[in-house]
């Protein structure tokens, strides 16, 4: 066990060493200086209060994001569509931010009805990729991806048509919201919420209990690694999976609220900001463990923010944080596969 | 071509498939394989084909020393394979799936490989549209397409795994006058079957498989009580057996029809009591594991009813044949049975269940240990369960069931067993039985069937058998039931009834 483990984690240091040297290589052949790269990606995440803070912004929806598909993944579900589950949640929202907001309900219920609305959104949008499977036959990856062409189209249509700013329609998004309808945050300049933060680190913590301690939890697990069995053990197996698609749509969705009520305080047309994708990079990255999920989140959510300074500095696309990113993750998976058919195991 | 093979050995994790088999086919020659299910038929004929590499033995071809690295290896050697399951694709077209094997440039040449497709199909006699659909061929059809195929790739040995299962008696006699002709022509054909009738018919000789090992060989005048004899082995002393005494009725078939992927059961009836133990045999995909599955309602009806204790339950799903008491056992015990990955201890709760939405892990541990040492099975309550050996996770099984059950339905219970572990096995189900159980259990062993049943149903082609009395059965009679030999009996009983 003990060498298992160190076996481990020095395969995954090497995958590390492996995807900086890919990386560099990268930015060696689009003639940019590694080491300022890197140094710039650094401060760009940590050199000032502000910068980490955005941070912090960027770990919410990508931690609530992860914790949901974590669900998923337990479940043995894949999860694509979960890009579409924040927008949908975003959508949701809006719709009730934009239906209460001219009446005399105090705007922290509107923004508590609000947040509930974007989770029920996610979680109706999950729950069809999930109806898909369970009743179509249609796998979820396949369903996943359409459902989300589909909640980004309709994303759009709602932002240039019912719901354009008076005059001209714009990708900025649609008319703010008052501040009243914010959700509040450190400093009025600030995007980032305590309470969002707060959320997060519950859901995390939440998911990380039930999958731990809870008979449910031990059903979706058993769901997830065979399914014919856990049916023959006498667990509703679609039922399960129905609901691990709503709960992790939930997520979603919470996720896609954040994003309007406290970062951009309208709807935008990149709503999700593809966390969703990068909340796959990262429970796969975090080997599906919800107690290491947090670390890699933040560790991802610095790498996107570090490198917001690239363009500006070193005249180079931010989308180097990406090359890392996937890097990283393919890497990981490598290291753990030549692991896998060096000691002739199965997954472990 | 003169095929030989030579002490050849195979084993796959703990099973010896084929525990040193010398055989030689000379040309010309209609070559019977007989044995029952995992007597190392396959596996022998898979090595010769290519698509195993046995770990000792060689194989001769023409005298000559040759080893075979792949399918498309033996095919080029002229060794060709009829899988029992056609290797076809059913999304093409004939001539594409007649083309696909053939090594040669990057554009097929359809219409000169279509002429030869018809020339031979005339040849022998089959009608095959080159522009038709696969997936619109019979079972038999698609058989004669991939003779045809491995002839124009040019086999000179033909091997058939079970290839009279699932086609009609026309295409059967067909078959037959195909091979015969072509044994004439100087081909080699291995006819691989459990049917005895088919192989006394055809084969000018027989050679049977038992345990991995050739049990002997026969020519013809064909003795159907020697095969049966050397395909299951000597008469084997019977302990004691304990008489049931048949309580309520457990389950209770009318007229019920199944509709399965290869075969349908039509019009079955028959009733089970509590204490009961009822033996399911007939060789496997003979209609026995879906019966079974119809019993858990794991697999749905297609007519008629089934009852568990008095109530009818056709159409309900396996967790409501569950709440009634009924609990099944796969023969796939890791692939079916058990979740790889969770603990001994997770599945104890997972099949117990409830008792408030947080799982008590010391409790859980601590019953778990207790059944663990109930069912003295060789691990500890964290051990992952695909760590056990089988015979631990076919305990691990039993420890599952519930403490209340009426009915029991088992695959292969002690398939794979050491004899320790068979006996502990039974005596646990006998204590099931006695508290008012009623089990109903499939098995390729025959001496396991005679032994624990008290009442058996034996399979052939979908059609079941009348409940036979276990006592007074031999192991030759019921071996050549399961081969198609002496249903007549049951058709003039009927008849008169």
């Amino acid at each position: 066990m003990r060498e298992g483990s160190l076996s481990r984690a020095a395969l995954r240091a090497a995958a590390i060493v492996l995807a900086l040297l890919l990386a560099t290589l990268v930015m060696l052949a689009a003639h940019a200086p590694p080491l300022a790269a890197y140094a710039n990606i650094v401060l760009g995440a940590v050199g000032s209060w502000d910068v980490a803070a955005n941070v912090l912004v960027a770990w919410v929806p990508l931690l609530l994001a992860t914790a949901g598909l974590l669900i998923t993944f337990t479940a043995g579900l894949w999860n694509i569509g979960i890009e579409g589950q924040i927008t949908l949640g975003a959508v949701f929202t809006t719709w009730m931010l934009r239906g209460l907001q001219a009446s005399s309900v105090p705007p922290a219920l509107i923004l508590a009805c609000a947040v509930v609305a974007g989770m029920v959104g996610g979680a109706l949008w999950a729950m069809l990729a999930g109806a898909l499977k369970t009743f179509g036959g249609v796998n979820e990856i396949f369903g996943g991806l359409g459902l989300n062409f589909v909640a980004s189209a309709l994303n759009l249509w709602l932002i240039f048509g019912p719901w354009k700013r008076p005059g001209v329609a714009s990708m900025s998004g649609t008319v703010p919201f008052p501040p009243a309808l914010w959700m509040v945050t450190v400093t009025p300049q600030s995007r980032l919420s305590i309470s969002a933060l707060v959320i997060a680190l519950l859901g995390i913590g939440l998911v990380y209990g039930m999958l731990r301690g809870t008979h449910f939890g031990l059903r979706l697990k058993a769901v997830g690694r065979n399914e014919k069995a856990a049916y023959l053990l006498g667990v509703p197996t679609w039922q399960h999976m129905m609901f691990s698609f709503a709960l992790c749509g939930i997520f979603a969705g919470l996720a896609g609220a954040i994003q309007v009520t406290s970062v951009y305080h309208r709807l935008i047309p990149s709503i999700s900001s593809g966390y969703g994708y990068l909340g796959l990079m990262v429970a796969m990255l975090a080997n599906f463990n919800a107690a290491l999920a947090a670390p890699v989140a933040l560790f991802f959510a610095a790498l996107n923010v570090g490198s917001i300074q690239l363009p500006i500095v070193l005249r180079q696309d931010s989308s180097l944080a990406g090359v890392l990113q996937g890097t990283l993750v393919l890497f990981v998976l490598l290291a753990q596969g030549v692991r896998q058919k060096l000691t002739g195991k199965g997954a472990t | 071509m003169n095929v030989e093979l030579r002490s050849i050995r195979k084993t796959f994790g703990t099973i010896q498939a084929n525990a040193g088999i010398s055989l030689s086919v000379p040309s010309s020659c209609i070559q019977g394989i007989l044995g029952e299910n995992g007597a190392g038929k396959s596996t022998l004929m898979k090595i010769l084909s290519g698509f195993f590499h046995p770990d000792e033995g060689e194989i001769l071809l023409e005298g000559e020393r040759t080893i075979i690295t792949s399918p498309a290896d033996a095919i080029r050697l002229g060794i060709g394979m009829l899988h029992q399951d056609p290797l076809d694709f059913p999304p093409f077209r004939i001539i594409d799936d007649f083309i696909l094997g053939r090594k040669g440039g990057l554009f097929p040449d359809r219409r000169r490989a279509g002429k030869e497709l018809k020339a031979l199909a005339a040849q022998f006699g089959f009608d095959l549209d080159p522009d038709a659909w696969v997936d619109t061929l019979t079972v038999g059809e698609r058989q004669q397409l991939e003779i045809l195929r491995l002839l124009w790739l040019g086999a000179q040995v033909l091997i058939l795994d079970e290839p009279t299962t699932g086609i009609s008696q026309p295409q059967k006699e067909k078959l037959f006058a195909t091979l015969k002709s072509l044994a004439g022509q100087g081909m080699t054909i291995i006819f691989v079957s459990h049917k005895l009738e088919d192989v006394e018919f055809l084969c000018d000789r027989v050679a049977v498989l038992r345990q991995g090992q050739l049990a002997g060989t026969a020519a013809p005048p064909y003795q159907t009580s020697a095969l049966v004899r050397m395909m299951f082995g000597k008469d084997v002393a019977l302990g004691a057996r304990t008489a049931a005494q048949p309580g309520r009725s457990i389950l209770s078939l009318e007229a019920v029809g199944i509709d399965g992927a290869r075969l349908q059961i039509r019009d079955v009836s028959f009733r089970v009591c509590a204490g009961e133990v009822i033996g399911l045999a007939g060789m496997e995909g003979s209609g026995q594991s879906l019966l079974l599955s119809s019993c858990a309602g794991l697999t749905r009806t297609v007519a008629g009813h089934v009852g568990i204790t008095d109530c009818d339950m056709t159409g309900h799903s396996y967790h409501a044949f569950m709440r009634k008491g009924v609990a099944y056992l796969p023969a796939a015990r890791l692939e079916q049975g058990l979740v790889p990955g969770l603990s001994l201890a997770e599945h104890f709760v997972l099949s117990e269940g409830r008792g408030g939405p947080f799982i008590d892990r010391r409790a859980a541990a601590a019953a778990a240990r207790e059944r663990i040492d109930t069912y003295n099975i060789k691990g500890a309550p964290s051990h992952p369960v695909e760590a056990l050996s089988g015979g631990n996770q076919q305990r691990m099984l039993l420890a599952l069931l519930k403490k209340e059950l009426s009915l029991i339905l088992l695959e292969h219970p002690t398939r794979g067993l050491d004899i320790e572990s068979t006996l502990y096995i039974w005596g646990k189900l006998k204590e099931r039985c006695a508290q008012g159980a009623a089990i109903l259990f499939i098995s390729a062993d025959l001496d396991e069937v005679l032994q624990y049943s008290d009442r058996v149903l034996v399979f052939f082609a979908g059609r079941m058998s009348p409940a036979l009395p276990a006592e007074g059965l031999s192991v030759e009679r019921l071996g050549e039931l399961i081969g198609g030999k002496g249903w007549g009996a049951f058709a003039r009983e009927t008849a008169r009834a």
